[in-house]
């Protein structure tokens, strides 16, 4: 709750009078700086990873360096910083019949929108940038705006990959994101909140035992509705085998194909960020949030922080792991999936969560 | 299902593309994500192999061989030098015959890995890729041994070969088909029997028999459709008869007789029928003999014209040499199996999907060096 | 023997298109052009010699003799093979197609097209295929001269110090 705190502290020194316009926009952009280094350190360590995990699946080395200077760090760990910095430096290219004005802003939509989500992403019992009571709601609505920044990427490069690739962008996000709400409308049939740390406070304890209280284990409904959710998390973050906006073998690079240099680093930020929150809800919603997988084990804020990140990162790795090994489906399968299975199973779900929740618990 | 049919956009897939396997320019006519008209364009990798063979002499010829179909150059070599013997009717060693066959099949095996890899690429699965690379390094590994290079070899000459085996080489190559033998396996696991995979393969881009006949689709692709058809056994050169080995040919286990995945598990098969033939041609394999002692001081073949194909594993790889009896051919023609088939890519692909028509090209298994020659 | 029987079967039914000689080549029929694509579509769908794959096109130029278009054919259902050969007059190349009984044909005809400027009757889309369309000349001829410019790009006739 880092806005609410912030407001406190500044309120307390009584230059300002409480709730006062200016004041909260201080705030807002003071809180804004760890959403954005958060996102940026994010990247730098996922992308590493990316690259060492699909070396090692795929029987090479990754990068690899000796010592500081042109290398690329010992284990090739700058790799990264080398990688932003070359990104930084590297000429911008807009193509002469591009839409200026939209090729310039669609990166920027992109960015924006895991930015704001992440405001509501709680990382311990106080790491948070809001507390929303809608909290869910609100990192599921605005989720979807990027769909609008993909579609004018695609649409202003003025090019046909591009296009194909936005129109493809936005049948997938737009049907993904289906599947997806409806799977968490069974969390909060549940918990009976909406707001991230209710969700969390819900799964605190122990189940049939043993078992951590998570929704996951909560009823064979919700353990349905994890994967649901998580399948569909992984259609909506365009990653492999859902991939179909950037298939590299069909469309280029889908619709940043034109993009080159600081605004291509754009679209590749918000990827590792977008995959960060799928990972993040998934993890609050149905993993126990910043819970201790051992109930009552290590649940200091400094803990809870690291088994948060723990979950989130076993997530992304799985994510990973899905891109280096499965083929890419077709569009028209992509969608047969959407609206044939996942959507009424989710549907067919919730009645169950339903049920469950009338007769059972 | 009812189609609505709007306005078509033409799309140009390449000369610079991901997966044109090449310089390859597909105009394709697009309704939505469906193709309604394929138009390859070729010649861009155009090196005018058959004006060049007009002004040097036949043995000068076979490093030119090795660049047309880059990816199996012995196969290609292979078929030239066959071809000019037969003109010239010279029956080379057993020994060469046998060193011949074993490059000439390790070479297929590296060349279907290629294929398979890339066909792998083309439907988005990457690892594959690395895996069948890395397969096929060993293989370059013991063609570099051998004739110093890893990929134009210039290494069967007529009446000869330019290097003898090196030493260790028989006892490599047992080591690699060790080692290889369970690796298709493991390739087969992760990719071929992936059930995204077959989503997108099977029943897809089906290549009936008679039209790939029409066509001159040959090789992998034509056995793919149920077509069992190899020159190695039905126009037996060399000494592929002394060879057990069998034809795979597709049978539609996952879909229609001749779609993607059948050509794609023909190639699977057809590189273990290699392994078997390298395992018995190491076996037979005669110790002495000199390689070169038949290579003719001078290459002069009597007049006349000879057309002779044999099996590259992309298919039919014809040489029509005509002569007249001077150091230098007359007219080389080179017969192109990635030429016939992609000729057939139009008739194949038109109606399916753009994210089909990548995968049967990539099923289609074309080189553009051999292509545009 | 499938050659004395196609030479046969040709003279039954089209009298008059084998070129008769005094001494019959052994491993070709020369054959002149005037219906040849009847007698192509005989030889693919005549049950006993089934011809249904075409191997090859070879477009040859002979120089003083003319030009000559070799063709190659298979026949997957009784494995026998003919060598076809039809002269063309260099002044005046033409040649009916066979791009339509045999699919595989039409890319093959515009090879030929492409290099020695024979065309090819009844081709449905006879174009350049290897050489770019604004190409001049048709480079494997015997008089074949190149062109001094291709898009104001000088052609290098003398040859650099690698030779």
């Amino acid at each position: 709750m880092v806005v609410d705190n912030l407001m406190q502290w500044f309120e307390s020194w009584t230059l300002w009078e409480a709730g006062s316009p200016l004041l909260f926009l201080i705030v807002v952009v003071i809180a804004g700086v760890p959403i954005f280094l958060l996102m940026a350190v994010n990247a730098l360590v996922a992308v590493y990873a990316e690259l060492k995990i699909s070396a090692f699946m795929q029987d090479r080395v990754g990068p690899m360096g000796q010592g500081p200077g042109l290398h690329a760090g010992k284990w090739g760990l700058l790799q990264t910083v080398a990688d932003a910095l070359k990104l930084l430096l590297k000429e911008d290219i807009i193509p002469t019949l591009a839409d200026r004005k939209l090729f310039i802003i669609a990166p920027f939509i992109i960015f924006v929108t895991p930015f704001i989500a992440l405001a509501a992403l709680p990382f311990n019992q106080n790491l948070l940038i809001a507390d929303l009571n809608i909290g869910v709601f609100y990192i599921l609505a605005v989720g979807s705006i990027s769909v609008i920044g993909i579609i004018m990427a695609g649409w202003s490069s003025n090019n046909k990959w591009s296009l194909y690739g936005a129109m493809r962008s936005a049948a997938q996000i737009v049907s993904y994101e289906i599947p997806v709400a409806l799977s968490i409308v069974s969390v909060i049939m549940l918990t009976g909140t909406l707001s991230m740390q209710g969700i969390i406070s819900y799964q605190d304890g122990t189940t049939l035992g043993i078992l951590p209280n998570w929704i996951l284990f909560n009823n064979p409904f919700s353990f349905i509705a994890f994967f649901i959710f998580f399948i569909s998390g992984v259609a909506e973050v365009n990653r492999t085998p859902f991939d179909i906006p950037e298939a590299e073998s069909e469309l280029v690079a889908g619709f940043h194909t034109e993009y080159s240099g600081m605004r291509w680093a754009f679209f590749f930020l918000s990827e590792y960020a977008n995959m960060l929150i799928i990972s993040g809800v998934a993890a609050v919603a149905f993993l126990g949030g910043w819970h201790s997988p051992i109930p009552g084990f290590l649940e200091s804020p400094g803990w809870s922080l690291f088994w948060f990140i723990s979950k989130v990162g076993m997530l992304i790795f799985i994510m990973m792991w899905f891109r280096w090994t499965f083929p890419r489906l077709r569009v028209d399968q992509l969608m047969n999936i959407c609206w044939k299975v996942l959507l009424p199973l989710a549907l067919l779900n919730i009645f169950g969560v339903g049920l469950w929740g009338l007769f059972v618990a | 299902m009812g189609i609505v049919h709007g306005d078509e956009m033409v799309l140009n897939i390449g000369p610079q593309h991901p997966s044109t396997h090449g310089v390859l320019r597909l105009k394709v006519h697009t309704d939505g994500e469906i193709v309604s008209k394929i138009t390859p364009y070729i010649g861009y990798l155009h090196r005018c192999f058959e004006k060049h063979c007009e002004n040097l002499t036949y043995e000068q010829v076979i490093p030119f061989t090795d660049r047309c179909d880059y990816i199996s150059s012995m196969n290609n070599n292979f078929g030239y030098v066959v071809t000019v013997e037969e003109l010239m009717d010279i029956h080379v060693s057993e020994k060469v015959e046998h060193i011949r066959v074993i490059m000439a099949e390790l070479n297929r095996i590296a060349s279907h890995l290629l294929a398979l890899g890339t066909f792998g690429m083309d439907v988005g699965a990457f690892t594959p890729f690395l895996y069948m690379f890395r397969d096929r390094e060993n293989i370059l590994d013991l063609f570099e041994m051998t004739c110093g290079a890893r990929l134009l070899y210039n290494y069967m000459w007529i009446g000869g070969l330019s290097h003898d085996l090196p030493v260790g080489f028989v006892e490599k190559t047992y080591e690699f088909l060790d080692y290889f033998e369970p690796k298709i396996k493991e390739n087969d696991d992760l990719l071929m029997y992936n059930k995204i995979f077959i989503e997108r393969t099977a029943d897809v881009g089906v290549l009936p028999p008679e039209v790939a006949i029409s066509y001159g689709v040959t090789g992998p692709n034509l056995r793919g459709s149920g077509v069992q058809w190899d020159l190695r056994k039905d126009e037996q050169y060399s000494i592929y008869d002394r060879f057990d080995f069998e034809i795979p040919v597709g049978t539609g286990q996952m879909g229609t007789v001749g779609d993607c995945w059948d050509r794609y598990w023909v190639r699977t098969q057809e590189m273990k029928e290699s392994i078997g033939i390298v395992r018995q041609a190491l076996k037979q394999l005669p110790t002495e003999g000199d390689v070169q002692e038949l290579v003719p001081k001078k290459i002069r073949p009597p007049k006349g014209s000879i057309y002779k194909r044999t099996e590259s594993p992309r298919g039919d790889l014809g040489f029509y040499i005509i002569s007249d009896g001077k150091p230098t051919p007359v007219r080389v023609k080179l017969r192109s199996p990635a030429f016939t088939a992609l000729s057939a890519l139009s008739a194949i692909a038109e109606g399916w999907m753009i994210s089909d028509v990548i995968a049967i090209l990539g099923s289609l298994d074309i080189v553009l060096g051999e292509i545009d020659r | 023997m499938i050659h004395e029987q196609v030479l046969k079967c040709l003279r039954e039914k089209f009298p008059g298109s084998i070129v008769e000689t005094e001494e019959m080549p052994a491993d070709f029929i020369p054959i002149y052009q005037k219906n040849w694509a009847e007698i192509a579509a005989f030889l693919r769908d005549d049950p006993d010699l089934r011809f249904d794959s075409l191997q090859c096109i070879t477009g040859v130029d002979l120089g003083e003799e003319g030009m000559d278009v070799r063709y190659n054919f298979h026949s997957m259902t009784h494995l026998h093979k003919i060598e076809i050969r039809i002269s063309v007059d260099s002044e005046n190349p033409k040649i009916p197609s066979i791009e339509q009984i045999w699919r595989v044909g039409d890319w093959f005809e515009r090879e030929v097209y492409d290099m020695y400027g024979i065309i090819f009757d009844g081709h449905r889309d006879l174009r350049r295929i290897l050489l770019p369309d604004d190409w001049e000349g048709w480079p494997l001829r015997k008089d074949y001269e190149t062109q001094e410019t291709f898009h104001g790009i000088v052609v290098p006739k003398v040859k650099e110090e690698w030779e």
